[in-house]
């Protein structure tokens, strides 16, 4: 069965590392930047699935 | 040559030729940087920039990236965030102005047509919508953030990192609170 979940995985990845390249000039701080970033963005996004999920098949 | 601060172990950071660098970072994501000997970032910048961009064209057909401004109703808005990518995207612009049909005998970079040849007939973009489905939108998306993505890009190139609100203590301070934590130390 398809899953367009995983479309966000090159976006979320891209994202992160551009942002934290854009931040520092350290290769070590951007990978550590880059990592936090994007597990933010994977809580959050995973966050805002389960709201909808909750709201769609137990509330409405 | 220009100089930005920087709270990072190197004092400070020469920038070369900016407003060029800032060019050359819009017309290929990472040039700038290559241009600036900045090669790490710029290869970084390059691969996720150019990836998303290929990557959404590629889900899209390559018919996500076009330019239409007129009529208003099927106004063209992601372009003006995809043109951020630079000359990836630029021949939508080409082609637009010159009304062309193909684009080097593909359909890439070309407005579809939005009239119905006929009553209950599809038109070439609502074809397009049912072919594609959501790999349209997809697309759209990815080469949407590509451009955007850019944009900040193109600020690294001109102005250098930009740091966070958290800085260290200035060298005095630090040297302070060593000289405070050493006489404690001998003590002990």
């Amino acid at each position: 069965m398809q899953n367009d979940f995983w479309y966000a995985i090159p976006l979320i990845v891209s994202v992160s590392l551009v942002y934290a390249a854009t931040r520092h000039e350290e290769m070590s701080l951007i990978w550590r930047h880059a990592l936090r970033a994007g597990t933010w963005i994977l809580g959050l996004m995973s966050l805002i699935l389960a709201v909808l999920f909750v709201i769609s098949n137990y509330i409405v | 040559m220009p100089v930005s601060k920087s709270t990072e172990p190197q004092d400070t950071l020469e920038l070369k030729d900016l407003a060029f660098a800032g060019v050359l970072a819009w017309l290929i994501p990472g040039a700038g940087h290559f241009y600036q000997g900045r090669h790490a970032k710029a290869t970084i910048f390059c691969a996720c920039i150019l990836g998303l961009f290929v990557f959404g064209m590629t889900l899209g057909d390559g018919r996500v990236v076009y330019a239409q401004w007129e009529p208003a109703k099927y106004r063209r808005w992601p372009y003006l965030c995809q043109v951020g990518v630079g000359l990836p995207s630029l021949p939508a612009l080409v082609t637009s102005y010159r009304g062309a049909d193909t684009f080097f005998g593909t359909k890439m970079y070309t407005v579809p047509d939005w009239n119905s040849p006929g009553p209950d007939m599809p038109s070439e973009l609502d074809e397009l919508h049912n072919s594609l489905n959501r790999r349209f939108e997809m697309g759209t998306v990815y080469t949407m953030i590509a451009g955007l993505l850019n944009i900040l890009v193109i600020y690294d190139a001109v102005a250098g990192p930009a740091y966070g609100l958290s800085r260290r203590r200035p060298p005095d301070e630090d040297d302070k609170q060593a000289a405070k934590k050493e006489p404690t130390a001998a003590e002990a």
